[in-house]
């Protein structure tokens, strides 16, 4: 097929640097035969390529169209329009250029969005006769929202309105307004006609009125993206390896640099955990050793401390900006589901490399993004964009796009599908806000040991782990415990059983002097989820019971400890709290019983 | 940073991605010079290692030379390498240079159905023994939810539109005019249970990159990318009966980055000493719908 030639064709570019160009704006305005413009005056054509077409359109009496170079497919070709982003290449004598062709038809929005995402700068093109359309402004919406700073209009078949300077100027002046409403400044508008080539790579003696660039001077002039090394570094942590299998004793943190720089030997926090270390080698395969790197990079880390750490986290240099932690944020989001974006129901957010439970708690206002017109609807329809608030799961860490943009962007997930973006615009306390500033801040102030975890649970033979055993007034819990300490403890296993009870008068003593009760059950909750912290940070296996522990009380618990660590047993016949349990015991007929079943269950 | 570091830190971005969301993960290795690069990124972007297995489709048609390098860089690099084909077509003798089907119903067969029924864990696989040196049959049949393969964007139209991470449905099938929005480096990696994705990291990469990257990392390729003496050589690997060699005199890899920007094949697609691509209009394309890579 045509495509892959013209695809193909791409001489002598290593020297020369390349350039993403996305090319957007309302159907049938004419982007392809921009591009197909593009690669006609500059040269960028096979050979005989551009005779072959026309003599193809002369045989079926059709006129020549340059949008035809560029129809590379046959479902494409048979609707007429661009259904999907398709790239080409050309060059100028500065650059390489990657030009991608993005569908403006409004069905493929999401087409669109994935080829604007790839790109530094933009072209929009809007019709001089038709003038502004619905997708002129939309797509102007969502440059802003991508991200795209360079951007440069296109008032294209001139020819059409004579070549004469007020319709374009009309144009010029309408939509600046609304560029300026989306927080986008141009870089210029040109007035073309693609069709005959007027302002493309020539000077057009047709419109003398126009003094500017032409569109191959812009897009000459467009900066390339600079590698945003001066921000605060951030790393969403993608894994943390270790081949052990491969004979490869590196504990690695593996992920791409989103921004900033970092050298060997700096400081460094990870959130939302709070966790701190020194930087002890940048590690590579086939690389000369580094000892600073920046961002950009793939790269992976070494570091001092023995801390657990696992993908979803953020890494930041501890002398720099601190990122933002809740599990509430405001936001401003574009949809581009099948299914409209509803209050109520579940959906999966993935911000950086954390990906976590979501629900909207409030959709503030839905903005149609071709007229601005705001409204207030209880959900967000295709192509729309609004202003919510988002409830997760779990609190996650990250930056407000005013920071820093990379690190303020999130999709969302409906149904195993990408359904929408956004950028977050403020952080929202959420629940366990006030726990959480005190564990960062427990986190951050740790004395780590010389024995790390891992060596702990080599000599005991098993890892920490919390098991909370709760359930009504009357419910067996305390001997449930105790039962399963003394079978643990003669299984030679570090073991401890503490009644909720017994940290009231000694932990808990000035609550009760005083009342001077934040909520009092919560800092209750609080302290005795500091106490099993240490205890499991000497590698015990800890069990506490508890009257009646609710979901508020396990997010603070989980909040202090990593949910994985923590195993919840409900026992008596009904459960009359809506805590999350790992397992439900109904009736306890033979204690020993209940502890295998415990043992096996969680496998201990 | 220059333009191969930013090709080389996306595809490493995407590969770690990859592991990171798939459990029954594989990668295609057709022992050619893109997917060879995509190894050895896989081994920048796990420190040396290659945490997947490797699978490789013998049409049994190969050029020999093929086998033997990928049974010497799977021992020497410790990969884990299976490789799956079409017993009943072979036994059945329903192949092209047998002379019983067109050149696209064999690919349809030995690659195509066998790649497929591979993947899917259907037909038996064969995994290399470390110890022994010698292939047996795979207990494991899990069918691979996460399929990396090295295509690229500028072979040919229907690659142009790929994404990183493309879904196929329970067939293989692609949905070409409806595929997943992907942007801010945020993939599809979530699937409903029977579909499974293929993952594309070596998307925005071209012929003169793949050859400017295997020079500066010094990788391993097979020879008969060179000439020998008798001003032929294969630019694109395939099943012997049905690929080429072209005109060229390029003895090495900087022979033939010095001949891609020379504009010696300016003109010539890379795939054009590939007889299938022929048959029809769009042999490939149809192909690839059909789960083809």
């Amino acid at each position: 097929m045509a495509n892959g030639e013209i695809l193909h064709n791409r001489r002598d570019l290593v020297s020369k640097q390349d350039m993403n160009i996305v090319i957007v704006g309302h159907v049938d305005h004419g982007k392809s035969t921009v591009i197909g413009r593009l690669l006609a005056d500059t040269n960028s054509l096979p050979e005989g390529k551009l005779e072959q077409v026309k003599e193809i359109c002369r045989r079926n009496s059709k006129p020549f169209e340059y949008a035809f170079l560029l129809d590379a497919l046959k479902d494409e070709q048979a609707q007429g329009i661009t259904i999907d982003t398709a790239r080409c290449f050309f060059q100028t004598e500065k650059r390489n250029y990657i030009i991608i062709d993005a569908p403006g038809h409004v069905e493929f929005l999401k087409n669109m969005v994935t080829g604007a995402s790839r790109a530094e700068a933009a072209l929009l093109v809007i019709d001089a006769g038709e003038g502004i359309q619905e997708n002129s402004r939309r797509h102007g919406y969502m440059l802003s929202m991508l991200g795209i700073k360079q951007v440069c209009v296109l008032v294209n078949k001139m020819d059409l309105v004579d070549y004469s300077e007020k319709p374009f100027r009309r144009i010029e002046k309408q939509y600046r307004r609304f560029l300026k409403k989306v927080d986008v400044e141009p870089v210029c508008f040109i007035p073309v006609s693609a069709r005959e080539g007027e302002n493309i790579a020539n000077h057009s003696e047709k419109m003398p009125w126009y003094k500017g660039m032409n569109v191959l001077e812009v897009l000459d002039s467009f900066r390339s993206e600079e590698l945003p090394e001066d921000k605060p570094f951030r790393m969403p942590v993608q894994d943390v390896y270790k081949f052990t299998k491969g004979g490869d004793n590196r504990r690695i943190i593996a992920g791409t640099i989103e921004t900033g720089k970092i050298s060997v030997g700096d400081e460094v926090v990870f959130y939302p955990s709070g966790k701190r270390t020194r930087i002890k080698s940048i590690e590579g395969f086939n690389r000369e050793p580094a000892t600073t790197i920046g961002a950009g990079w793939a790269t992976g880390f070494t570091i001092t401390e023995q801390i657990y750490i696992k993908r979803g986290e953020l890494m930041c240099r501890a002398d720099e900006l601190k990122p933002k932690v809740t599990g509430r944020l405001l936001v401003n989001l574009f949809w581009l589901g099948k299914n409209p974006l509803v209050m109520g129901k579940d959906y999966y957010l993935k911000l950086g490399t954390a990906k976590v439970g979501m629900r909207v708690e409030e959709i503030r206002n839905v903005i149609d993004a071709s007229t601005l017109a705001g409204r207030k609807k209880d959900q967000v329809d295709r192509n729309e964009v609004a202003e919510c608030i988002l409830s997760l799961d779990r609190h996650i860490a990250f930056d407000l796009t005013g920071d820093i943009a990379q690190t303020s962007r999130f999709v969302i997930v409906d149904d195993y599908e990408i359904s929408g973006g956004g950028i977050v615009i403020s952080d929202l306390e959420d629940q366990t806000s006030w726990v959480r500033d005190k564990v960062l801040l427990r986190n951050y102030k740790w004395i780590g040991s010389e024995i790390s975890a891992e060596a702990r649970a080599m000599k005991y033979r098993h890892g920490s782990a919390l098991i909370l055993i709760t359930g009504e007034k009357h419910s067996p819990r305390k001997e449930l415990g105790r039962a399963l300490e003394k079978q643990l403890f003669d299984d030679g296993k570090l073991v401890y059983y503490l009644g909720m009870g017994s940290v009231l008068y000694g932990v808990d003593a000035d609550l009760i002097d005083h009342e001077l009760i934040i909520p009092s059950r919560q800092e209750h909750i609080r302290r005795l989820t500091e106490v099993a912290h240490i205890m499991l940070d000497a590698g015990m296996i800890f069990i506490i019971s508890a009257r009646e522990l609710t979901a508020e009380d396990y997010d603070v618990i989980c909040t202090g400890i990593p949910p994985e660590k923590v195993t919840v047993i409900w026992v008596g016949e009904e459960k009359t709290t809506d805590i999350p349990v790992t397992m439900h015991i109904e009736n306890i007929d033979n204690l020993d019983e209940c502890v295998s079943l415990i043992r096996e269950r969680i496998h201990l | 940073m220059n333009h191969l570091d930013k090709l080389e830190n996306k595809s490493i971005h995407i590969l770690r991605e990859a592991y990171a969301n798939f459990k029954n993960l594989c990668m295609l290795w057709s022992i050619g010079k893109d997917s060879t690069v995509l190894l050895w990124l896989a081994r920048k972007a796990f420190f040396g290692h290659v945490p997947f297995p490797l699978v490789h489709i013998d049409t049994h048609y190969k050029i020999p030379e093929m086998i033997e390098y990928r049974d010497r860089l799977a021992m020497e690099w410790g990969l884990d390498m299976i490789y799956g084909e079409n017993r009943e077509a072979l036994d059945k003798k329903l192949t092209y240079p047998d002379g019983n089907v067109s050149r696209l119903e064999c690919c349809r067969l030995l690659k195509t159905e066998a790649l497929k029924n591979t993947l899917n864990g259907k037909w038996p696989r064969y995994r290399l023994n470390h110890a022994k040196g010698v292939y047996e049959i795979d207990r494991n049949t899990e069918p691979f939810t996460g399929v990396i393969v090295g295509v690229r964007a500028d072979e040919e139209g229907s690659r142009s539109k790929e994404r990183y991470f493309s879904p196929r449905d329970k067939n293989s099938d692609w949905d070409i005019g409806d595929q997943p929005p992907e942007f801010w480096g945020q993939f599809k990696t979530d699937f409903a249970p029977g579909t499974h994705l293929r993952i594309h990291p070596l998307l925005d990469w071209t012929e003169l990159d793949i050859w400017e990257y295997i020079k500066r990392e010094n990788i391993p390729t097979v020879s008969l990318y060179y000439d020998h003496g008798d001003g032929k050589r294969y630019r694109s690997l395939g099943c012997w009966p049905c690929t080429f060699p072209v005109e060229s005199d390029a003895k090495n890899v900087d022979d033939i980055i010095i001949e891609l920007k020379s504009g010696k094949f300016a003109n010539i697609a890379e795939r054009s000493g590939r007889a299938q691509d022929k048959e029809d209009g769009g042999g490939l394309e149809e192909l690839r719908k059909g789960g083809y890579m």
